[in-house]
């Protein structure tokens, strides 16, 4: 809200400009549904970046930037595609920062993204199905594939000396694509997954799971599920019948809730989730306390170097046109150039402007790969004493 | 030795929490029975009745928590039990005197009366939500293994662990001395008695001057007291979770007919058929095999039948077998 009204002020001080425009970006995230408690940060993250480059004045001869939030639902495609068409249509958006989940990105996409003609830099949509999704150069996102997350989880086991797990995911395109992405990846690299097999969310009893998954044994149980759902529930049976000891935990895993609910139980087991040891997300934490937010929250910075993206991307163009800066995203996203952090929007659009070059590293050190998707960076976690703590970055 | 790991395996994923699993059924279809043997219809809200029971004996847990009261090592809410049955005999009784008194003064046909309780299933459903909300709940306390599987394996020195939780005894322990009870008092006591008579012909008790508004109150109090018990056993051995109860309808409904509609020896024992059943059928005997078969012969697949995502297939697919075979289920019921 605070932002919104920094974003009001700093329009209505510009208004007077001559050849500025209003540059409208959509931000479409889940504002209700099951990813609504970490929303808020997000859309405030793309909000502060918009407000950062309105008050510079630096974006296109002094334009200014407004944000016209839509709520995907996270899980509603229909919803999803009607919210963003309104977006595109009624509220004619240059661009948009979103969508969240991975299911209501695609379908965006594919119904209002392309028909329109509009770019879309999603901060949180990790489905690998998305990375081979037809975008005419469209798509982009600032969130790893999980694709990417397959091989981290693969060098994370070997290094430490493991060739043979047993894998369960939850039953949906989130579990289902990581854990096909690292059964492939595990399997390329020699190793042997034993058991893939499914669980549902929601249930109270996982001893049947866990049978299967012991009768077929393994080193260590993956378990690429969600640690306030049917995951932890794994777990706590396999601790209990003591089926396995030592556990991998992906991203939907890692949460304050795994001390709370195992504590000292599970000590020895580790994991990686997304993060970065660089200077911008420190920057972007002191930035988003300044603002009234948590910076820290998941996926925060991506929405602000989404929304970053679009801007430089526009002005590297020198226009605010879909069809003429989508090309543009890959170049002031990667090297080479001057390294924009967050905070220095306007020292980037200043160096654009210039006829110079920018290397956008952000809050989340962008690095756009393939299709337009972020490198990823992880950081690995293992527990000990009833606790996890990062030991290092990948 | 590998003979003694492969049993230890087998009772450590399949017998253990199949015993639990079926005491946990047995008591659920025990309630269904009753209700269908005597008011003669078959009550969904049964599930949802057994969450209530449960939510109530949490709330009283943690009341008797923050008054300092533990029970040792034995779980709190075992303490709190009684007063969550009282509290869900109240509710049956409030429910049973403001919708289905009603349907029985006009004789409503069976059908009739299971839609309705269709009805109160909803409802009842809503309730617990609002009570206690959505979350997953853990109330267990005290001690938390009688043998933990670290233990036995250091015990015994064999290769597999048995793991055998505190709940998984409590719940077969408890479920024995609750089936002793009934079955005493049901065929010992006047009540008792008199209830099966009015089972077994309605007219003929009526005549013999059976009040039918008190065999009517003493099944719904009895079933509270069932679906409590039932539902806190298996929320201590799980966890609790609004939802989960209703899914347990299913199960619950398989046993009762399996074993014979009405009939509350064959509840029991639908509940160890249709828990094993469901352990068994979905059970990977990879790991059992291999202790047991030579080397040559060991299997290179799982050995599992079913997926674990179709457990509740196996219900169906019984319940279906029994319907189709002997439709007054494995012991003499009333045919559906």
């Amino acid at each position: 809200m605070k932002n919104l009204l920094m974003a009001t002020t700093a329009i209505t001080m510009m208004s007077g400009a001559a050849l500025a425009e209003d540059v409208k970006i959509g931000v479409i995230l889940g504002f209700t549904g099951p990813l609504e408690s970490i929303t808020p940060a997000m859309g405030a993250g793309a909000e502060l970046a918009m407000a950062e480059v309105s008050e510079s004045g630096a974006l296109l001869d002094g334009s200014t930037v407004t944000s016209v939030r839509a709520d995907s639902t996270c899980i509603d495609a229909g919803a999803a595609t009607t919210a963003a068409e309104r977006l595109v249509t009624a509220d004619k958006v240059n661009a948009i920062m979103g969508a969240d989940c991975s299911g209501v990105t695609g379908a965006i996409l594919a119904n209002v993204a392309l028909a329109n003609g509009v770019v879309m830099i999603s901060p949180s949509a990790t489905s690998p199905g998305l990375s081979t999704a037809e975008d005419n150069g469209l798509f982009f996102r600032t969130a790893p594939s999980d694709a990417r997350q397959g091989v981290i989880i693969t060098n994370i086991l070997q290094d430490r000396g493991v060739n043979e797990v047993a894998l369960t995911y939850t039953n949906n395109d989130y579990g289902k694509g990581l854990a096909d992405a690292f059964q492939a990846s595990f399997e390329a690299a020699g190793g042997t997954v034993t058991i893939s097999a499914a669980h549902e969310d929601g249930k109270a009893d996982y001893s049947a799971e866990v049978g299967a998954l012991a009768s077929a044994g393994g080193e260590v149980l993956v378990v690429a599920g969600y640690v306030d759902q049917g995951g932890s529930g794994v777990i706590r049976a396999a601790l209990d019948t003591g089926a396995f000891d030592t556990f991998y935990v992906p991203d939907g895993m890692v949460g304050e809730k795994l001390n709370e609910n195992f504590g000292a139980e599970m000590n020895g087991s580790y994991g990686a989730y997304p993060g970065t040891d660089n200077a911008g997300s420190g920057l972007f934490v002191e930035l988003a306390a300044a603002a009234g937010f948590d910076g820290t929250g998941a996926f925060a910075p991506e929405s602000y170097d989404a929304a970053a993206l679009i801007m430089l991307a526009m002005q590297a163009a020198g226009s605010s046109a879909s069809a003429d800066f989508k090309d543009h995203v890959m170049d002031v996203a990667n090297a080479p150039g001057e390294q924009i952090m967050p905070g220095e929007l306007a020292k980037g659009l200043e160096i654009l402007a210039a006829g110079g070059a920018i290397d956008y590293v952000g809050a989340s050190a962008v690095e756009l790969i393939g299709p337009g998707e972020s490198a990823g960076n992880y950081q690995e976690i293992e527990f000990a004493d009833g606790v996890y703590s990062t030991i290092g970055y990948r | 030795m590998d003979f003694l790991n492969a049993i230890v395996a087998f009772s450590n994923y399949v017998l253990v929490p199949g015993a639990a699993y079926g005491a946990q059924l047995a008591l659920g279809a025990l309630g269904v029975t009753l209700i269908y043997g005597i008011l003669r219809f078959s009550n969904f809200a049964h599930g949802d009745t057994m969450a209530f029971g449960t939510a109530m004996t949490i709330l009283f847990t943690s009341g008797l928590l923050s008054m300092g009261i533990t029970f040792g090592p034995l779980p709190t809410a075992l303490l709190a039990l009684p007063f969550g049955i009282a509290a869900t005999c109240l509710l049956v009784l409030f429910t049973d005197k403001l919708v289905y008194k009603f349907y029985r003064k006009q004789k409503a046909a069976p059908v009739i009366l299971v839609i309705v309780s269709m009805g109160v299933m909803f409802i009842m459903n809503g309730v617990v939500r609002f009570v206690i909300g959505v979350r997953d709940i853990r109330f267990t306390d005290g001690e938390r293994f009688i043998i933990s599987a670290r233990t036995f394996k250091e015990m015994t020195g064999l290769k597999e662990g048995l793991a055998i939780k505190t709940t998984q005894g409590i719940t077969v322990v408890v479920a024995i001395f609750v089936v002793v009870v009934l079955f005493w008092f049901l065929n010992k006591t006047r009540t008792g008695k008199s209830m099966r008579a009015f089972s077994d012909n309605e007219d003929l008790a009526l005549l013999s001057g059976i009040n039918p508004e008190k065999v009517v109150m003493v099944t719904w109090m009895i079933v509270a007291a069932l679906a409590t018990t039932a539902g806190v056993l298996y929320g201590l051995d799980k966890s609790f979770k609004a939802f989960t109860y209703f899914q347990l309808l299913l199960p619950i409904f398989a046993s009762a007919i399996v074993g014979g509609l009405g009939n509350p020896l064959g509840a029991i024992a639908g509940g160890f058929v249709i828990a094993f059943s469901e352990v068994t059928i979905t059970y990977a005997f990879k790991k059992v095999l291999v202790y047991l078969l030579p080397e040559s012969l060991e299997p290179t697949g799982l050995v599992q039948l079913l997926s674990t995502d179709y457990k509740f297939a196996v219900s169906f697919s019984i319940l279906i077998i029994v319907l189709l075979f002997k439709p007054t289920g494995l012991f003499k019921g009333k045919s559906v």
